[in-house]
């Protein structure tokens, strides 16, 4: 996001249009845009904190995959109402980035969780010691 | 290179750009910011999968259900995800110019980040009194290492908000400021997006266990 284009800011960055490879126009969203975001994420954090608050569902594995899934669409929306991230902003360059972090993150957090749960399952003392799931 | 062997061939003339394009200031700014904070969710992923790992391990301790207390994480929420949205107003009032509006928005998101710090400050505190401490168990050691540095990032961030609120006391919405508050507002609604991670596989998941 260019400041050049802020100085200029009555004429919502139309005046240079040859700098163009982002929209300055619809990069800050709008009151709409916000209290959509807003809205949406009060509803994807209560469903979760009642689903565990009054223990809806009796399954616990269940209970966790779902307020996962309601995890990640939270973020989601979060991306795009408030942190504005579309496949175009700076050029591709910031989905690029997010791309990229996210299979890093996908990768060290799996394959952590992986590795280290055989690891546990494999090298503990028969007796019950330390690990009480 | 092929054109400048070819080129003078059939006579014509050719030009090359030789001179680098003009980089305005700040003109990648948004962009480095966004790779910063991508590193910095490298740092959270990191310290998700060490709670993944350590989550369980209470050394016949404290475990989440006799800690965590989930109204008091529902409030914190809350405070978080108003502070987002008011922030979000604070950048629609800067792009319509408006100083004073931009200063009372940023004022409300400060309040409700220092809520929200109070808030985990007396849970923390809370919680060492009752003898859980980060030395307690592998559990409270990853718990704190967490939520602490996400408390961390939200103190830095409210004292970036109180410096943006004199800076644009004295100077005004410059370019300069506004690229700033844009930074400004990509941090804040990042740490809002870790939130979502903590209160989900911390305390909602923790109370499952």
């Amino acid at each position: 996001m260019s400041a050049d284009t802020h100085a200029s800011a009555t004429s919502h960055g139309h005046a240079d249009h040859g700098h163009g490879h982002h929209d300055e126009a619809h990069s800050h969203g709008s009151y709409r845009s916000y209290l959509t975001g807003f809205i949406l994420s009060v509803i994807l954090t209560a469903i979760p904190f009642w689903l565990v608050m009054e223990g809806v569902i009796e399954n616990k594995t269940v209970t966790a995959i779902v307020i996962t899934a309601f995890a990640v669409v939270q973020i989601v929306v979060h991306m795009i109402y408030f942190l504005h991230m579309t496949g175009k902003s700076e050029g591709g360059w910031s989905i690029m980035a997010l791309g990229f972090t996210l299979i890093v993150v996908v990768i060290a957090i799996s394959g952590s969780l992986w590795v280290m749960y055989h690891l546990n399952t494999n090298m503990m003392p028969t007796h019950d010691m330390s690990i009480r799931r | 290179m092929s054109n400048a062997t070819t080129a003078p061939a059939n006579g014509e003339i050719v030009f090359y750009e030789v001179d680098e394009h003009a980089h305005p200031e700040g003109h990648s700014t948004a962009l480095g910011f966004w790779i910063y904070l991508m590193s910095d969710c490298l740092i959270f992923a990191m310290l998700f999968a060490t709670f993944g790992v350590l989550g369980g391990n209470y050394a016949a301790g404290p475990a989440p259900k006799d800690l965590f207390d989930l109204e008091l994480v529902a409030l914190n929420t809350a405070m978080l995800l108003f502070s987002s949205i008011t922030y979000g107003f604070a950048m629609l009032a800067m792009e319509k110019g408006k100083i004073a509006q931009v200063q009372v928005w940023l004022g409300i998101t400060g309040l409700f980040g220092l809520a929200f710090l109070c808030i985990e400050l007396y849970e923390f505190h809370h919680m060492i009194h009752v003898g859980a401490t980060p030395q307690r168990s592998a559990f409270l050691s990853a718990f704190f290492t967490l939520v602490g540095t996400h408390g961390l990032h939200v103190t830095f961030g409210l004292i970036w908000l109180v410096t943006m609120m004199v800076q644009v006391g004295y100077r005004g919405l410059i370019p300069a400021n506004r690229r700033r508050l844009m930074c400004l507002s990509m941090f804040w609604h990042f740490l809002d997006v870790i939130w979502i991670g903590v209160f989900t596989f911390v305390y909602l998941m923790g109370m499952l266990r």
